[in-house]
């Protein structure tokens, strides 16, 4: 094994990060935007509307990934509709497919995550919100999401590594994120140990990046859940 | 209608080739699961250090990297070791092969951590009843734990079976003729890529579809004699 073309080359895993990075957390942010009000409705909407996000949630979570990109990237092209129109010139773009591909994706696993976070709402406090007079959706706004928030909190942490590993598939439709770079250096070098397992300590970073402010922020939010002995204002008296 | 533009047998070949890729993986997933689990449990502390580390780094590394360097690293390495047994020829690994492995690989980490828990809930005074009888600990192993283990595997295993069915996908990537790759052909053929990977997504569709049926009966089955709560 040799690294030092790794070095040599280094700049190009950087860009790939960059992507990696952007692409992750705007799929992330955008699919957490639409999940939000889909686990709502689901939760609280008539059969009328539950159908349509159910069926989306099933197709998404029922096919790989790699096709449903396939669908967008290759897809769309076959239909002259969207060939016409304003649309296109985003939908032409690899970089555009995969982003709206992502989103989709992690937009219906996040809806499965936050429906059920929701429907686990506690009925008393339901009943208090009810009780103090709160229309639906100012209880919705402040006793129903943060609590949920924060019971899909590690559940959302997996889904969010998971994001970050299915935005490799990225690289399949020639954009250079970090697996693009590694095979980018594969192809140029002929050396896939040192390229993939480059890309893999660069992933393995990530992931333990992410699990670490997933940690903190658990702590943070479950701040009441925490033992208390380590508080010394509510030590036993002697 | 199922002539797709007279590509439909090619897909429905594919689609045989996805489900005998997911059905090996799935097989060597679960020799490499249990493998893990024994050693996690094992109490030896170098095993459960391999084990742990063995999970640790798949579950940070995205599959389609891992699936790469097998591929492609596999090749090379292949290829080095050859000359030195006297093979001069150049060998080309087969992508079959390299899917599986890779995909066994990764969903034996899963595993690992689901028949862990599943043996961890079968009750201790179960196994000590049966070293009781004089049963040799193979033999409880066997006798109890892995008959009463199957009900609390069940549902991580169904789980895992259907993000295995899904993963299958990437080897189209490594150009194996899958149903993604037979779809993909048709589709620069016909240029109808929509209807074709649309056709390859309802069938992913299908076969998790069943598969859940599949697995309540099973679950259903194995919780016979368990009061449900």
């Amino acid at each position: 094994m040799d690294f030092t073309l790794i070095f040599e080359n280094i700049g190009i895993y950087f860009t790939g990060l960059q992507n990696t990075v952007v692409l992750v957390s705007i799929s992330l942010v955008l699919g957490l935007l639409l999940a939000v009000p889909l686990a709502v409705l689901l939760n609280y909407g008539n059969n009328s509307i539950r159908l349509p996000i159910r069926a989306y949630i099933y197709f998404f979570r029922g096919t790989p990934l790699l096709v449903q990109m396939f669908l967008v990237y290759y897809g769309f092209g076959q239909f002259d509709l969207i060939k016409d129109s304003l649309l296109w010139p985003f939908f032409k773009e690899a970089y555009f497919c995969a982003l709206f591909a992502f989103t989709l994706n992690t937009g219906a696993y996040t809806a499965e995550i936050l429906r059920g976070a929701i429907k686990a709402t506690n009925h008393g406090e339901i009943e208090a919100a009810m009780a103090a007079g709160m229309s639906k959706l100012l209880m919705i706004r402040r006793i129903i999401l943060p609590s949920a928030f924060r019971r899909a909190l590690p559940a959302y942490s997996n889904e969010i590594i998971f994001m970050l590993h299915g935005s490799a598939l990225a690289s399949v439709i020639t954009i250079v994120d970090i697996t693009g770079a590694a095979r980018i250096i594969n192809s140029r070098y002929y050396s896939p140990y040192e390229a993939f397992v480059t890309a893999a300590v660069f992933y393995m970073t990530l992931t333990f990046i992410i699990v670490f402010l997933v940690k903190k922020l658990e702590v943070r939010w479950f701040a009441h859940l925490q033992p208390q002995s380590n508080n010394p204002a509510i030590e036993a008296p002697p | 209608m199922f002539s797709l533009y007279g590509y439909g047998p090619s897909i429905f070949e594919g689609t045989i080739l996805t489900l005998q890729v997911s059905i090996v993986s799935l097989l060597i997933a679960m020799l490499l699961g249990m493998l893990g689990a024994l050693a996690k449990l094992s109490g030896t502390r170098s095993l459960a250090l391999i084990a742990q580390l063995y999970t640790t780094i798949i579950r940070g590394i995205p599959d389609l990297v891992l699936m790469l360097l097998i591929f492609f690293g596999g090749q090379v390495l292949v290829n080095q070791i050859g000359p030195a047994f006297g093979y001069d020829e150049y060998i080309d690994i087969n992508p079959f092969l390299a899917g599986i492995l890779t995909i066994g690989f990764i969903f034996g980490a899963y595993m690992t951590e689901t028949f862990r828990g599943a043996i961890l809930a079968v009750s201790r005074g179960q196994i000590e009843a049966g070293t009781a009888y004089g049963m040799s600990s193979f033999m409880a192993f066997r006798r109890i734990t892995l008959p009463q283990m199957v009900r609390h595997a069940l549902p991580g295993f169904g789980n895992n079976w259907l993000v295995l069915v899904k993963t299958t996908a990437l080897v189209s990537i490594i150009g194996l003729d899958d149903m993604v790759r037979k779809a993909g052909l048709a589709a620069g053929a016909t240029r109808k890529p929509f209807t074709f990977y649309l056709v390859v997504a309802v069938n992913y569709l299908l076969i998790t579809s069943i598969s859940v049926y599949l697995l309540k009966h099973i679950e259903r089955r194995y919780s016979v004699g368990v009061r449900e709560t």
